[in-house]
């Protein structure tokens, strides 16, 4: 099958790609790019593993195809830290021990993070609504809505 | 200041929220191919052909494989500890019969993810297809055999009893086949070098899959090697060495390069097994006092057709209570299907639900409060083992969660609490699961430079193995928790149980210890045996460590850092292998208890349950870490709410396949679903389990919330129902 060209910021970095039209931003990101921080959960944007930020706005990357997103900026979990720095919310999320096995830890923190610049993030009800299309077996909800409590606070 | 008992943030939790922990599948190799396996779409019968032609000519393919072509594999007998002890794992593409929906029938090799899945999708399966046989109610039962033997118990005579019972209660539960659905799909990896095969796979036992891996294609172990550092969740469903990673193997080996294989969703309802539905019979027979007089516990759950998989569904129920008269029995139904295996409390979960709800069923036939039932028919001993418990705790647990619970101000008329119009039920449970303790072994090494490094072939898929561990080698060594480095994860490691049966602290703990307290030994022998240290001359016995340094305890000036011993003596390094006190196991019954209390709230007229609240206080010996043993409660009460309330994975009667194969469908809490959750331990100091005096968190957490949910439910409905999970179209 004949490839498309696209170029994409992916983290800050221009990224200039040769891709199958039938890639997933998801598969972009962990197959071309070695980006596994962003976790395939279900391939079917029912888990939100696969939340990252497209242009700004949260989307699950396993649904929508690369080609889609020529010139988009991406930002993705290995992108939210300033070098050594921590984001807020991942140091929350360590404090607060919002995770157990980690794989849906990604997708959380980026799904929080969208959720605190939404405005979502006023009550912990408010944030439990806006952060159920993440998915954590584990069961760590409670941490997750405490750390992205206390980075509202923190901010507000 | 010890690190044990510190409730220490996870030590890889800067790894895991930048992204930069990797899950098997993340270890990508140079020239590495994707699999795509394709599953089976019918339920029993046999392959009568495979249309690969439009397939193999597609661009990026390098591969079809399935029984036509595929290897024929050695298959050696192998039966690891977690394997099912009769019957025979699957063997996959070496005939042509299909067993269960789902079976893996052919795999696609390509070069790139897509090229692999459209292959997949193009090929074509006819089959002569059979009903299967799916039922497990009204079909002739197995005993389920095994190491399992303490299914079948008897005291008394439990069935008189029961008719002699002035007050007596007798009905079925049933529960639903769970998938544990982790978020991290299984994934291997396979390298071939040579006839050396190294796997980066999904795994709770990283020395079991070298083994049964070798064991299949006819290798020694040790030219297999497996790597597994992170794992995305499990609950079990990676304790055992699943058709896929032999086939990422059988690929990898075919096309001669490194093979990706990863399971889609959907295809984890097919052959990475599932707690299997069960129906269970529970009798409580009683005096008008409330004492128990008789108990008959009958299980009965799905198995395979060619594997008996046994739990302990009903091994509770000989140690739990107080009672003369007890009998329990476990029959297996076998089905096409495939085998089930161990979940999170892998049959403590499903017999206590039972048992727990029978004893809510008591409590209200007797007009008592179900708090003062159990505390009543508290036992002194384990009268099923006629032995004392090394340590129970349930009479403290009961009171500790009730008084924070508030249960003293609960109405114990069903219906008749509420919330405006919503209906609330208070209900309690106790929840209990065995302190095991399997042989395990570690390494630790002291350098001149740099943390000390301790290693085992663990794994951690969540509980914070790698955090606790830390503190275990700390505390041993004498060295602050940030001077440790623990890894885990890799079958070159010194060998360890299976990640699972809340057993890892207990085992691998009591390992990384005496590792630590044996390479400790060999500093202190090197240094006081060498005058260029200042503890030249001492006794070992009067040298202690502490902050990094050994000292003389009554001259703690002469001290000396392990980094100083270790860069003039050479790295030091030390393993040591430990092993259950089998002669405590035989005087004492080791148990942890808990009890659950819950509050839901029920709309009427939808018929809505949500859990409002859940308070678990539990009795499970030393708590290593407080933090992480607090999440690992709290996780397994988000659990315990799924499997009460929403966790059902339906088969299609016609075919037998799992119609709701998907994160959509399969219904698991989410984060609106959850709200306050308390997990209390209570104090408790036992000194006979294992060194550490540690019981394990993992498993009790899940036990005991799904009865405390259901006997809340008919506490807020005066609706009984005896089945999980329970549905609104249930309380409508």
């Amino acid at each position: 099958m004949a490839t498309s060209e696209i170029e994409l910021t992916i983290n800050g970095h221009l990224q200039r790609l040769s891709l199958d039209p039938r890639t997933s931003l998801l598969d972009m990101l962990r197959e071309h790019l070695a980006l596994h921080g962003t976790k395939k959960g279900c391939d079917q944007g029912a888990c939100g593993a696969c939340t990252i930020l497209l242009d700004g706005k949260r989307i699950n990357s396993c649904l929508t195809l690369a080609v889609m997103h020529n010139g988009a900026h991406i930002t993705t979990i290995e992108g939210l830290a300033n070098g050594a720095e921590l984001h807020p919310l991942q140091a929350a999320f360590i404090e607060h021990d919002a995770f157990q096995c980690g794989y849906c830890t990604p997708g959380q923190i980026m799904s929080g993070v969208a959720c605190l610049a939404e405005g979502h993030a006023a009550s912990p009800e408010q944030i439990k609504a806006w952060m159920s299309g993440n998915i954590c077996r584990c069961g760590a909800y409670p941490g997750i809505v405490s750390a992205i409590t206390q980075t509202a606070n923190a901010s507000r | 200041m010890n690190a044990i008992g510190r409730p220490l943030p996870r030590v890889e939790g800067a790894a895991k929220v930048t992204g930069a922990a990797r899950y098997a599948g993340e270890f990508d190799q140079p020239g590495q191919a994707h699999a795509v396996i394709v599953s089976a779409t019918v339920g029993l019968g046999r392959i009568a052909a495979i249309d690969v032609a439009t397939a193999q000519t597609l661009p990026g393919v390098l591969a079809v494989i399935s029984h036509l072509n595929a290897p024929k594999l050695a298959y050696s007998p192998h039966k690891g500890f977690i394997d099912p002890a009769h019957g025979e794992r699957l063997h996959v593409f070496q005939d042509d019969q299909i067993r269960f929906f789902g079976q893996p029938v052919a795999v696609v090799i390509a070069d790139t993810l897509d090229q692999a899945e459209h292959a997949a999708a193009a090929i074509h399966v006819d089959y002569a297809a059979r009903t299967p046989e799916l039922r497990i109610e009204g079909v002739e039962t197995l005993p389920a055999g095994g190491s399992h033997a303490s299914a079948y118990k008897a005291r008394g005579d439990a069935d008189a009893a029961l008719s002699q019972a002035p007050v007596k209660v007798d009905a079925v539960y049933r529960i639903a086949r769970e998938n544990h659905n982790p978020m991290e799909p299984h994934a291997t990896i396979a390298a071939w070098d040579g006839d050396r095969l190294h796997l980066w796979s999904k795994s709770q036992f990283v020395t079991n899959e070298q083994v049964e891996i070798a064991a299949v294609f006819g290798l020694p172990a040790d030219h297999v090697h497996v790597t597994c550092p992170f794992i995305g969740g499990a609950f079990g469903t990676a304790l055992r060495t699943w058709p896929h990673v032999t086939i990422a193997a059988i690929g990898a080996r075919h096309v001669n390069r490194a093979v990706k294989l990863v399971l889609t969703r959907r295809q984890m309802f097919y052959t990475t097994g599932h707690r299997p539905r069960s129906m269970q019979r529970v009798a409580l027979g009683a005096g008008t006092d409330g004492k128990l007089s008789a108990i008959v516990h009958e299980g009965t759950a799905e198995t395979s057709r060619y594997e008996q998989f046994v739990e302990a569904l009903t091994t509770i129920t000989s140690y739990l209570y107080s009672c003369p008269n007890v009998r329990s029995s476990h029959g297996l139904a076998p089905t096409d299907t495939s085998t089930p295996t161990y979940m999170r409390a892998p049959g403590e979960a499903s017999g206590v639900f039972a048992v727990e709800c029978a004893m809510d069923e008591l409590a209200g036939a007797l007009n008592m409060d179900p708090v003062s039932l159990r505390l009543l028919n508290e036992p002194s001993i384990d009268e099923g083992e006629n032995r004392p418990f090394s340590s129970r705790s349930l009479k403290d647990c009961i009171e500790q969660g009730a008084a924070r619970f508030g249960w003293s101000r609960r109405d114990p008329r069903p219906r008749a609490m509420r919330d405006g119009r919503l209906l609330i039920g208070w209900g309690m449970a106790t929840a209990t699961y065995p302190a095991f303790h399997a042989p395990a072994g570690a390494r630790a090494c002291l350098h001149g430079n740099g943390p000390a490094e301790v290693e085992a072939a663990a794994s951690d898929m969540g509980p914070g193995t790698y955090t606790s561990m830390t503190q275990v080698a700390a505390d041993a060594l004498g060295l602050p928790p940030e001077h440790v480095l623990f890894q885990l994860g890799r079958s070159d490691f010194p060998r360890t149980p299976p990640h699972g049966g809340s057993m890892t602290m207990a085992s691998v703990g009591s390992a990384v210890q005496a590792a630590c307290l044996a390479v400790r030994a060999k500093a202190v022998q090197a240094a006081i045996a060498d005058a260029r240290s200042p503890l030249f001359g001492a006794a070992a016995a009067d040298i202690d460590a502490a902050d990094g340094s050994l000292f003389v305890k009554s001259e703690p000036a002469r001290r000396e850092t392990y980094a100083t011993i270790a860069a003039r003596h050479g790295s030091i390094e030390a393993e040591a292998t430990c092993s259950p006190d089998e002669d405590a196991r035989k005087r004492f019954s080791m148990h942890s208890f808990g009890a659950v209390f819950t509050e839901v709230a029920v709309d009427p007229d939808l018929g809505i349950v949500r859990v409002r609240r859940a308070v678990g206080a539990y009795g499970c010996g030393r708590v290593i870490n407080p933090r992480l043993a607090r999440s690992q409660c709290t996780g397994g009460m988000v659990g315990g709410i799924g499997m009460a309330l929403m966790e059902q994975t339906l088969l299609d009667p016609r075919d037998g396949r799992p119609v709701n194969a998907s994160m959509a469908d399969y219904l698991v809490p989410v984060n609106l679903d959850v709200n306050e959750l308390d997990a209390i331990f209570v104090e408790e100091d036992d000194p006979h389990v294992n060194a550490l005096g540690v019981k394990g968190v993992g498993e009790i957490a899940l036990t005991g919330i799904a009865p405390a949910i259901a006997n809340a439910v008919y506490h807020a409905t005066g609706k009984r129902v005896r089945a999980l999970p329970i549905r609104i179209e249930d309380l409508i």
